[in-house]
């Protein structure tokens, strides 16, 4: 089945520079291990094509059932040289929200989805 | 740096088991309200304000060459007003970057306020200084460091020029220095926000320059809390429409304790909410690699975290392990890099979209024929792509309205100023359905942008100074 990532993780974005990061925290530890198989940098990275025009980085954090993604050259600039409306890359945590992923149906019955 | 610790010859006889450090301020420009709600409505052992966004330095340095006496937060001195008589009373201490690039300018200021009070001689006030590398570019420069841009690897020569302030982040040690010498209030320039928090900690409970594990617990603490209210329920997606109150939003405290472990927590009765959901949005914010949170004071491991809930409105931390600072200082330098202005018109329905696409099209036909030349156009259509672009997918039919906004920066002022003024006769010569430019010609910005660079740490020697008020 195909599930939107909003049913699966919360999230928060900043800035560093021109980079964006985004935290994506499963809502359930279950939703984890989804994540971490579904939720791959080369996904990310097509996922915001036309957005992010850098490389994406990805890190992860088991202990707090989270990912850490770095999209580079994503902010026009970057700071106070952005002319975007987001400069600093708050709603990019919504934005990777929209990704649907495709898990099997066993797997979404275990997980209680 | 080595800085000689001096014992708590002010504290009590016996080490503390916990001490509460409380966040005023998330940014400059935060709920004035905040400090004075976290002195006055519970317990708390310090108050630590952060007021210096990337480029606030150089908006103060142009406030100083104006004025001699400006240069620092301004908005801290009515708030030291409102809130010494309490913090001496109940004994809570002040650490605060307010200083800017004035930092004695900013003591003076308090030791005024002081005066007027009838505290004179009351307290001691400690300054932290040494972060302002301005004056010693050029030495710098000649002596091979670099300070190449972090982001860019471009060498800082290419901006000699246009530089407006330069400033080496401390860390906590030069504040520990001024709470050991009995400093009720310690304010800095340049320093580090985790710093404001891990300095009362060292100075409570006697921490070593080398137990990475608990500075680095304590800079956690400190991340946590240095955005104010978004730990604490204020921008937090986690069934975000059920969070209480936010009106009254409690500001987050940090209760530490000597052996590194702490509990997140807010004023009882305050509005908002702290659970593992709050805490875990506020600790991935603006992350980088977790493996290494690199601060003067340790490299922190955001990995090793442990959360658990504590009872109502409390997390507690703890498995936190670092690493040893490196040998680097980071410097936040600022420079003049062009000119901007974004403007704004609304596009009513019926063809919201339509019209403001045809508006933008105009607008650039005419700012190519006045030969107008920009290192950037941007145009957003505010209600179709502003946000998340393309992933918004196309805009309903009967959309009710959008906002265009087209934005330009360049090195030419008197471009960008033209631009300003082809915004409004959009309304009379363009597509119909229009409004929204109530507020006149769009401003043209002086762009002030940020360059992160590394310098040796041996080449920084913070000053501390501690006096009456």
């Amino acid at each position: 089945m195909k599930i939107q990532l909003t049913k699966l993780a919360h999230a928060r974005s900043g800035d560093k520079g021109d980079t964006a990061n985004v935290g994506l925290i499963a809502l359930r530890e279950e939703f984890y291990p989804i994540l971490a198989r579904e939720v791959t940098a080369e996904r990310v990275k097509k996922h915001f094509s036309g957005i992010c025009h850098g490389q994406v980085e990805r890190f992860e954090l088991p202990n707090l059932g989270a990912l850490n993604f770095l999209l580079h050259q994503s902010l026009g600039g970057g700071g106070t040289l952005s002319l975007m409306t987001d400069a600093q890359g708050k709603t990019f945590s919504t934005a990777l929200l929209r990704m649907t992923v495709d898990i099997s149906d066993d797997e979404a019955k275990t997980v209680g989805l | 740096m080595i800085v000689k610790r001096r014992g708590c010859e002010d504290a009590a006889d016996f080490m503390k088991t916990s001490i509460r450090i409380a966040a005023g301020q998330g940014f400059w420009g935060d709920l004035l309200d905040a400090p004075v709600r976290q002195v006055e409505d519970g317990p708390i052992d310090y108050l630590m304000l952060d007021y210096l966004a990337e480029v606030t330095m150089s908006i103060m340095q142009k406030q100083r060459t104006r004025d001699p006496s400006a240069g620092y937060a301004r908005d801290f001195i009515p708030l030291m007003r409102q809130i010494l008589p309490t913090c001496l009373e109940r004994n809570i201490r002040v650490t605060a970057n307010a200083g800017g690039v004035n930092v004695s300018g900013c003591a003076a200021a308090v030791q005024d306020v002081a005066r007027d009070l009838g505290l004179a001689r009351r307290f001691r006030i400690g300054i932290v200084t040494g972060d302002d590398i301005m004056s010693r570019l050029d030495e710098l420069l000649s002596r091979g460091i670099e300070l190449r841009n972090m982001d860019t690897g471009e060498p800082l020569s290419t901006v000699r020029e246009q530089i407006q302030s330069a400033n080496a982040y401390l860390g906590a040690w030069p504040m520990v220095a001024a709470l050991d010498q009995s400093a009720q209030v310690v304010i800095t320039g340049r320093a580090t926000d985790t710093g404001l928090t891990l300095a009362p900690m060292i100075h409570e409970f006697g921490w070593a320059a080398d137990d990475w594990d608990r500075l680095a617990a304590g800079t956690i603490a400190g991340h946590i809390i240095e955005c104010g209210a978004q730990a604490s329920g204020g921008n937090c997606q986690y069934e975000w429409s059920t969070i209480p109150n936010l009106a009254h939003v409690g500001f987050p405290i940090a209760e530490a304790s000597p052996d590194g472990t702490f509990v997140i927590t807010k004023h009882e009765g305050s509005g908002g909410r702290i659970n593992i959901p709050s805490i875990k949005e506020q600790l991935v914010y603006e992350m980088g690699d977790p493996h290494e949170y690199i601060t003067p004071d340790c490299v922190a491991d955001f990995t090793t975290i442990r959360l658990e809930h504590d009872g109502n409105d409390r997390v507690r931390g703890s498995g936190i392990q670092g690493r040893p600072a490196t040998e680097f200082l980071k410097v936040s330098i600022s420079y003049s890099a062009g000119f901007k202005a974004v403007g704004t018109l609304v596009y009513a329905w019926p063809e919201a979209y339509e019209k403001a696409k045809a508006a933008d099209r105009i607008l650039r036909e005419r700012l190519d024929r006045l030969g107008l030349r920009f290192d950037q156009v941007l145009t957003e259509y505010v209600g179709v792509n502003a946000t998340h672009g393309a992933l918004a997918g196309p805009p309903p039919d009967d959309q009710p309205e959008v906002q265009l906004r087209v934005g330009v920066r360049g090195e030419d002022r008197k471009a960008v100023e033209r631009f300003t003024k082809e915004i409004a006769p959009l309304i009379l010569t363009g597509p119909p359905g229009v409004t929204g430019f109530a507020g006149g010609r769009p401003k043209v910005e002086e762009i002030v942008a940020y360059w992160p660079a590394l310098i040796p740490k041996e080449e920084i020697t913070p000053q501390v100074q501690v006096f009456d008020a």
